[in-house]
């Protein structure tokens, strides 16, 4: 590794990914820390994990960075198919942990596929969006890419884990990169909208809204324009009608009551601390209660006290937010902001479609759990099973977040040199 | 722009939306740091052990003694055997299930009392094979161990606050003790000493596990100050043997000092009993005794006529205003007519010439109605003469409370002016009306303490100090009692000293002569009524003596009282006699006396009036 090298290492993100790493160890170990053990620190504990496996991360990037960039583009499909048969493998010889049969133990490791399927996919979608043949706005492109993204989707849904699909989805967004319309994404939030509304309003109500609605922004756009026609409008209103109801169908008949109760719990409709709602609101506490400055390192009652379930790895925002209060909390935040909008700033300096896109990838995934996940903890959304990247425990997740991160330094330090 | 930016935008956007929950769930609301305390902080009250009772000379009266609770958390117990564990702590199964449906009732998370005070060993009995019943575990608690079967009646007791102790007193909560009579209830806060708080740390299951902050928080409670007693112990126990199968009582005062030496009523119980389970049961038997009444104090609450004793009082009042001398002579013919046709009986013998000396001795009707008579017409009206003597008698704390360390008594009653005036409406009555009052009868009430009190204030030759109970406690400085002068002047004090000291030497109560110590004296009889199917019955007199000894410096006043016991020198004279040799001597020699009094019952009195038949009193 020459001098030059290391000076074009991107070293903003370097420092953001060491300070979420430390401050992760650091949040384990007060979430896991009991009490009635003096023990300082041991390596069999989740924290010693953590650092092992950051160790671990830190040594296979190393090599990373010396890997040529076209190497990863000429290999993304076989990431992805051998990714795809891991997942499929799963079937025959994973282990089930909590009802979901998401993981391969192998001599006391263990490993969950679906953390290699978002870098496989992730590879497989930069590869093909790059491809001289694709163009996204065609539907025909549309439809491929977004077979690439279901395959696995379907695969982790049937472990079942939906949690880890739902990430999936995310890649989605760097299709507008490419060239998707953003009515796409437009018409995604109003479904969204109108999915959260169809739960908390009785129908007949939505659809009549609906209707209003439509004939108002008819109205508007008739008198801009005189030639505005009546069909689409009709039609979009016959859409959502259907949407209206195929939602609530959905959500009454395909469901199962613990999804129900989820959004039942987080739009307020369901009341239930003790029972269903125990892990939100238990969540709110320590959040709420650590105030302005929080209590302190090690000094969360409501963390000592094993109020939160699985602190360490789902919930360790709240641990932060507890003992490190508003202020860590939004620094916390804050580095998750600057990692991203750094990355795709970087990205978008790269001439070479593939790596931008890869980047991009890289945003959607942190992105994604960021939102989903700190948004759980703080109750605005149902609760999924998502990690915090790089600061929860759990060895797979943060390897991989690792991985990417180190991909993206070799990715941005050779855009000039290496085509 | 939009092409380029929109995962930063979108990003931003989350960042705020997160930010502003973060704001009103961290910083606008304050309900969640309440809701996290109650949550995982556990506040529990450290109790100062209570302090100890000691008697004047540092014998140990009261002091605490560990008992437990078996306690039971619902939610932690298996299948068992309900016969074989109420059997274990013997309680009838029913009881037992009761208390267990109960306890699941309150709560299935948190600890119910299934049984209360198990003695310490009943405990180890249980604490053996309590293992076979998880969820039910012992708690240890502490409470009073009395070391003497006396003085129940000032010492007083504990027992769990009720609610409108706990409106009235911040300080306690649910479950905690309070001083509840005598000397726990008036020395409540410096024997309870002040309770700290220890934080804990909980869990999700509202198990502790640590401290909270190491205890950074915690308060440490303030020790109870342990207390002396005024009370002899070997006074107040022999005083309470005398009385055995009698009613009546002992106040036994220091007159240099007012110290409460002796506070004997009877009949009493043993402090011990209102200990424990057993505690509820006993307590409404004592309650519920309205024949005997050992609940209530006879020495602070019972007002009697005062009798023959007052007659010293009178005798001080007419020396200080001048109507009598000291060589006046009356003579008295078994008695004398105070008014056209109104004789007055007394039991000396006719031509009897008496001075005051002698009138104090052989306690002569006729010596002080007159003497009465001429203090009454002493001022321009009779109701002047009256209101005089009544501020007299006020100056030896008669119709007052006395302000003595306990929170129990009666004020007694001293008639004034207005109190005829509206008896018998203005200008109705005069000194013949009220000639009563000059041999202690009449509307006069006072409380054995009372008259205890003014025969300390006849010993101190003018003054009393405010009788009290508490010698010295370890930490507060015990406040002075106050003293009080009468408004009698001393030199009148030795002449009527004198006559006392002839009633013992040989007037009227020969029988409480003690070799070699001086003792004064006043025997009293006094007549008594009460309702019997409702006509005023009269029942045989109730025995009455007060004295001092030494004459010259005098360590011990005592008034003594036995309900129908008949003439003053039948039990009260005898009774005080010994009190006085037992706490000056502190050993009898007169065993026949002790003998007499110890075995001698007056049980066949108190069945009369009960017994529903015509009976004789004053046999």
């Amino acid at each position: 590794m020459n001098k030059t090298y290391l000076y074009r290492l991107d070293w903003l993100v370097i420092l953001c990914y060491l300070s979420l790493v430390l401050f992760g160890a650091l949040n384990i170990y007060s979430s896991t820390f009991d009490n009635n053990l003096n023990k300082v620190f041991v390596l069999e504990s989740l924290t010693g994990k953590h650092i092992i496996i950051f160790i671990v991360s830190l040594v296979f990037g190393s090599f990373i960075l010396f890997i040529r960039t076209q190497f990863f583009q000429q290999l993304s499909y076989l990431i992805y198919f051998i990714s795809l048969l891991l997942l499929i493998g799963l079937f025959f010889f994973g282990e089930t942990i909590n009802s979901a049969k998401s993981w391969y133990i192998i001599k006391g490791f263990s490993i969950q596929p679906s953390e290699i399927a978002k870098i496989g996919t992730a590879f497989a979608i930069s590869r093909y969006l790059s491809d001289f043949n694709t163009d996204i706005k065609e539907f025909r492109s549309l439809f491929k890419g977004l077979i690439l993204i279901f395959i696995p989707s379907i695969l982790i849904i049937l472990q079942p884990d939906p949690g880890s699909a739902i990430i999936f989805g995310s890649f989605f967004l760097i299709f507008f990169r490419e060239g998707l319309s953003f009515k796409y994404l437009i018409f995604s939030f109003l479904g969204l909208i109108l999915f959260v509304s169809t739960l908390i309003i009785p129908i007949k109500y939505i659809i009549i809204l609906t209707t209003i609605l439509s004939l108002f922004i008819f109205y508007f756009f008739n008198r801009y324009n005189k030639k505005t026609k009546v069909f689409p409008f009709f039609m979009f209103l016959m859409f959502s009608s259907a949407f209206i109801l195929s939602v609530n169908f959905i959500f009454n008949s395909v469901f199962e009551q613990r999804h129900r109760d989820r959004f039942n719990i987080i739009l307020g409709l369901v009341e239930d601390s003790k029972g269903l709602g125990y892990n939100i609101n238990q969540s709110k506490i320590a959040i709420g209660s650590g105030g302005l400055t929080g209590k302190g390192f090690l000094q969360g009652t409501q963390t000592k006290g094993n109020f939160v379930p699985e602190q360490q790895t789902d919930y360790i925002f709240t641990t932060v937010a507890e003992e490190w209060g508003f202020i860590g909390s939004s620094f916390l935040i804050l580095i998750f902001v600057i990692l991203i909008i750094r990355m795709v700033n970087r990205a978008e300096k790269q001439k070479n479609i593939f790596r931008r896109n890869f980047i991009y990838g890289i945003c959607c995934l942190i992105f994604s759990h960021f939102t989903i996940n700190i948004g759980m903890s703080l109750g605005l959304l149902p609760t999924v099973g998502i990690p915090l990247p790089f600061v929860s425990s759990g060895g797979s997740t943060l390897l991989s977040f690792s991985l990417l991160i180190f991909i993206y330094l070799n990715f941005d330090s050779n855009r000039l040199s290496d085509w | 722009m939009m092409k380029r930016y929109y995962i930063q935008v979108i990003t931003i956007l989350i960042a705020v939306i997160f930010i502003i929950r973060l704001v009103s769930l961290q910083i606008l609301n304050s309900e969640y740091k309440y809701m996290s305390e109650n949550n995982a902080v556990l506040e529990s009250p450290v109790y100062p052990e209570r302090g100890f009772i000691y008697d004047r000379n540092g014998e140990i009266l009261v002091a605490n003694q560990i008992a437990y609770d078996l306690m039971v958390i619902p939610e932690n117990t298996n299948k068992f055997d309900t016969l074989e564990l109420s059997e274990l702590i013997n309680i009838p199964i029913k009881d037992f299930k009761l208390n267990f449906s109960k306890a699941i009732k309150f709560s299935n998370k948190i600890p119910s009392i299934i049984l209360s005070e198990i003695s310490k060993k009943e405990h180890a009995y249980i604490q053996e094979k309590l293992w076979k019943y998880e969820g039910f575990y012992l708690q240890k608690k502490s409470i009073r161990k009395y070391y003497h079967d006396i003085g129940a009646n000032f010492l007083g007791y504990i027992s769990e606050v009720n609610d409108s102790d706990i409106d009235r007193d911040n300080y306690y909560q649910t479950g905690e003790l309070i001083g509840r009579q005598g000397i726990e209830k008036y020395y409540e806060n410096i024997l309870r000493g002040e309770k700290g708080k220890s934080f804990f740390q909980k869990d999700r299951f509202n198990r502790i596990i640590g401290s909270y902050q190491k205890g950074r928080f915690d308060v440490a409670p303030k020790t109870a100050s342990n207390i002396s007693l005024t009370i002899d112990l070997d006074l107040q126990k022999y005083g309470e043997s005398l009385f055995k199968n009698k009613r009546g009582g002992i106040v036994a005062i220091e007159p240099s000092t007012g110290e409460i030496l002796a506070l004997v009523t009877a009949p009493s119980y043993d402090p011990n009993i209102l200990l424990g389970r057993k505690r509820s049961i006993n307590y409404n038997e004592l309650a519920n005794d309205t024949i005997s009444k050992p609940l209530f104090d006879r020495g602070l609450q019972a007002q009697y006529s005062p009798g023959s004793p007052f007659k010293v009082l009178n005798a001080l009042i007419g020396l200080q205003e001048e109507v009598i001398n000291i060589n006046d002579v009356y003579t008295c013919n078994k008695g004398h007519f105070y008014a056209k046709g109104a004789f007055m009986e007394c039991h000396n013998k006719v031509g009897t010439k008496n001075n005051l000396i002698s009138a104090i001795h052989q306690s002569c009707n006729t010596y002080f109605a007159k003497t009465y008579k001429k203090l009454i017409n002493s001022k321009k009206t009779v109701s002047e003469g009256l209101d005089n003597w009544t501020s007299h008698l006020n100056s030896f704390g008669l119709g007052s409370y006395l302000g003595y360390d306990l929170s129990i008594g009666q004020k007694g009653f001293i008639p004034n002016s207005n109190y005829y005036d509206k008896y018998y409406q203005k200008g109705g009555w005069k000194a013949s009306t009220i000639i009563s009052n000059s041999i202690g009868q009449g509307e006069i009430l006072t409380t054995p303490i009372q008259m205890a009190n003014f025969t300390s204030a006849i010993a101190n030759r003018g003054f009393y100090i405010t009788p009290h109970f508490l010698k010295s406690s370890d930490k507060i400085n015990t406040k002075k009692f106050e003293k009080k002068i009468t408004s009698i002047d001393p030199i009148h004090f030795e002449p009527v000293i004198e006559g006392m000291e002839k009633v013992v030497d040989y007037g009227t109560a020969r029988i409480a002569k003690i070799k070699n110590i001086k003792v004064c004296g006043k025997t009293g009889t006094v007549e008594n009524f009460i309702k019997l199917n409702g006509k005023k019955t009269q029942l045989t007199d109730h025995s009455m003596f007060i004295a001092f000894a030494p004459k010259e410096d005098p360590k011990i006043a005592l008034a003594v009282f036995v309900e129908n016991g008949y003439w003053g020198s039948r039990w009260a004279a005898p009774i005080a006699s010994l009190m006085i040799e037992k706490y000056l001597n502190n050993k009898i020699e007169r065993k026949w006396l002790e003998n007499r009094i110890l075995k001698g019952s007056l049980e066949f009195e108190y069945v009369k009036p009960l017994s529903g038949k015509l009976f004789k009193i004053n046999e």
